[in-house]
């Protein structure tokens, strides 16, 4: 059996390592997260020569290993345990032709760890372009390694990478740099104290702040408390390392690569005098938000009705087909239509992402930062906030997620605890529904008022989450020093690839992720709507019969009022009965109370509830909005969905917080419950209190 | 004439003559910003925060509250 080989890809972020990875692995690869936390995790196989196959973990970018965030803690902790499964046989370091002396310094710590490493100069193609020219020869003589040239948008170069993995038992791994060089007597202490560890892991042990998983547990925490400096002192001296980095690097540089200036032609530069002008920067970026929401809204409409039709049809083909019994109608009205209900979110999550992927991988992303700091500084957020925020229109899941590379903690936390406000794709589909109920069709000035009240909602989406991210600066007394560093990478062609596979992979996530907890639901609602407990439930017939004896009415009509008296006995009719006194000062009726309890889960969850109580035991065709505007409000008699609590509704639903799969992101991003549970309790309280002044003075 | 590098202005090139290693974070240092490395304003954001740099080759934005701890030494062309 030929033995599998693990392979770690690690490198500075924006050196196209994801291309690299991509390269190598193609579609043969997953995306998961690390056990226990929520950092990505890809990793994908790669055939090497001589039918040996290559384990390639993708790591997350990191500028050295001294780790300041989650996301590269992973790889130090990785680097340093022997005992993980994925201890890497052979390190990859991948950097940019460009930037290959500030690349190197990762290169020269790995190689310290004394781990076979390879070092990959990628985007190859550009050398001539920018006047370098290197003398790989010499570099891979200083280095002690191999080089392999890529260039992975002319796909040149793979090859020979391949080559060099399956051959990594030939690379040496004697070390650049003597890390006792830095403080001589310190480390002699040192290596007297652990006499059979390597010191520069030792090192990095003692100075950073990572929770190093289960194995040599005991050893590194005597580690980690040889504290004889204090912690200032040790930032010298990993300054003390840095430079004497630098000094290696720039003198094996000095010979071995020559940057003709001349040659430069910088594209750059012409590109950033406009996109961060202070003028021309903030429209194009506005433009392209612009663009991004036409995307998510007008271009998505086509696949979605397609995909909202074929759902349709196929519950009544189920429906005809099939013998009819309880497992046909679970099918047609509990699983197809709760399907459906995550299917048609495709497309715009799609559009989002690829938008989002685009402008990331271009390098544009980076300027927006730069462009947006200053302001939402004021709000107490970062500049990289705008990241989250844009993001969370589509879900609040990734784009919590996206906030680990924010170094502050405490802007990092007000902007997780802010982004739910965002209006999310699963609020759209409460919002078009109920404003088609209570919105008059008309125009003003040429908009529509639909339109227009659409767009009021995702304003106040937007200054909602504003607002409250400067109250939450002024209240959190967390002290964090706010250091914001951000490279701004040079810009790029994305490629089609990178792009393809960010897209499927994370429209997978969303719907894999949020699509079981809808599904469960539909399921479990369909349930509790189908079967009641005692006789007012089981001899719902006899007793309908009995109550309309007098009046002739005509077999359908029996049926539609035997199908409501079994809905309102039925177990979710119970429930939704015995919370009406809380809701009806929003307007509400039972009904709604059922869909609201039930989307808590899951915001999308209320149209798919309303159609599941709307729909059982009952075979018209009528759409679920014809059905709820025939809806009677049971108190006040009259339409249920008044203009009064359509309002109500809807602002409920821009506020609260319901939504389980971002309450548990925030809780494994955050590593406590206290932050969800003050989310969920003031969002939601707000939502009903706002819902409640809107209906009692519309009303 | 030795100022910060918040005072660089646009365009300008300048020397690092000394980091205070006890404000600046490390990330920085790594990136290139150490003594006796050229910096390059290139670009500053609307109320002159953030500041966009070329330090050594490195391009980063960093704000003007990190920039007043690191030395520079303009340099005339």
């Amino acid at each position: 059996m030929s033995k599998q080989i693990n392979v770690a890809l690690i490198g500075n972020p924006n050196t196209g390592k994801t291309s690299v990875f991509n390269a190598l692995t193609g579609l043969n690869q997953k995306v998961g997260n690390y056990p226990g936390i929520t950092v990505e995790k890809k990793e994908g196989i790669c055939k090497l020569p001589r039918g040996v196959k290559a384990h390639i973990i993708d790591l997350p970018g990191t500028y050295s290993l001294n780790a300041s965030s989650l996301d590269e803690n992973v790889v130090i902790e990785l680097l340093l345990n022997k005992n993980d499964k994925d201890f890497p046989d052979i390190a990859v370091v991948v950097s940019d032709v460009e930037n290959l002396k500030r690349n190197l310094l990762l290169f020269t710590q790995i190689k310290d760890l004394e781990i076979p490493t390879l070092l990959v100069i990628n985007m190859a193609d550009r050398m001539r372009y920018k006047g370098i020219s290197l003398d790989i020869d010499y570099l891979e003589k200083q280095l002690q390694t191999k080089i392999a040239l890529v260039s992975t948008r002319k796909k040149e170069g793979i090859d020979t990478l391949k080559q060099l993995i399956s051959n990594y038992k030939d690379l040496s791994i004697t070390p650049c740099l003597n890390a006792s060089e830095i403080d001589k007597d310190y480390f002699d202490s040192l290596r007297h104290a652990f006499p059979n560890q390597l010191l520069y892991k030792l090192w990095l042990v003692i100075t950073q702040d990572v929770n190093f998983g289960k194995t040599d547990r005991n050893e590194i925490e005597a580690v980690a408390n040889f504290k004889t400096k204090s912690k200032i002192d040790l930032k010298r001296l990993q300054q003390k390392e840095t430079i004497k980095r630098y000094q290696f690097i720039n003198h094996v540089l000095k010979v071995g690569q020559t940057i003709d200036i001349s040659q430069a032609k910088d594209l750059r530069t012409k590109l950033d005098r406009i996109l961060t002008h202070r003028v021309w920067g903030y429209l194009i970026f506005f433009l392209i938000l612009l663009t991004i929401f036409q995307a998510i809204y007008d271009w998505s409409s086509v696949p979605m009705d397609f995909i909202d039709n074929t759902f349709a049809l196929l519950s009544e083909w189920v429906k005809d087909k099939l013998p009819s019994g309880a497992f046909t109608n679970l099918l047609a009205e509990g699983i197809i239509p709760g399907l459906g209900g995550i299917v048609i979110f495709i497309p715009q999550i799609a559009f989002l992402f690829l938008f989002i992927s685009v402008l990331e991988e271009s390098g544009y992303m980076s300027r927006v930062v730069f462009l947006m700091d200053r302001i939402m500084r004021r709000f107490g957020l970062s500049g990289k906030s705008i990241v989250p925020l844009i993001s969370g229109t589509a879900c609040a899941i990734p784009a919590i997620m996206a906030t680990r590379n924010i170094e502050s903690w405490k802007e990092r936390l007000i902007t997780i605890l802010v982004t739910p406000f965002t209006t999310c794709s699963a609020r759209l589909p409460v919002y078009l529904i109920i404003i088609a109920l209570v919105i008059p069709e008309g125009r003003i000035l040429g908009l529509s008022y639909q339109a227009l009240t659409l767009m009021l909602l995702y304003l106040i989406g937007f200054l909602t989450a504003i607002i409250s991210a400067a109250i939450l600066n002024k209240i959190l007394k967390i002290k964090s020093k706010t250091f914001f560093v951000v490279e701004m990478p040079n810009y790029k062609l994305p490629l089609f690839k990178n792009v393809v596979l960010t897209v499927v992979e994370k429209t997978k996530a969303f719907i894999f992720g949020a699509g079981k907890i809808i599904l469960a639901i539909s399921i479990v609602l369909w349930f509790l709507a189908s079967y009641g407990p005692g006789d007012n439930f089981n001899d719902a017939e006899a007793i309908v019969k009995k109550q309309y004896s007098n009046e002739n009415l005509s077999q359908e009509d029996l049926q539609h009022h035997i199908a409501a008296h079994k809905l309102e006995h039925s177990f979710i009719g119970i429930t939704g009965r015995t919370i009406e006194p809380l809701i009806r000062p929003l307007g509400y009726d039972w009904k709604i109370g059922i869909a609201i309890v039930s989307s808590f889960a899951a915001r999308e969850v209320f149209v798919g509830t309303l159609a599941t109580i709307y729909s059982v035991g009952n075979d018209d065709e009528a759409t679920i909005k014809n059905r709820m505007a025939a809806e009677v409000n049971p108190i006040l008699g009259g339409p249920l969905f008044t203009f009064a609590s359509g309002i109500s509704l809807l602002l409920f639903y821009a506020f609260a917080m319901q939504c389980m799969s971002t309450l548990a992101v925030v809780k494994r991003e955050t590593n406590s419950w206290k932050w969800p549970v003050l989310q969920l309790t003031i969002m939601s309280g707000f939502a009903y209190f706002v819902a409640l002044i809107a209906f009692q003075f519309l009303k | 004439m030795e100022t910060t590098l918040a005072n660089l202005k646009r365009g300008e090139r300048a020397i690092i003559r000394d980091v205070s290693s006890r404000e600046i974070p490390l990330k920085l240092l790594e990136m290139g910003c150490l003594p006796g490395n050229f910096v390059e304003l290139v670009q500053l954001a609307p109320f002159k925060d953030p500041m966009y740099l070329n330090i050594n080759g490195s391009h980063v934005a960093i704000r003007k509250e990190t920039a007043v701890h690191i030395l520079i030494e303009k340099v005339d062309e």
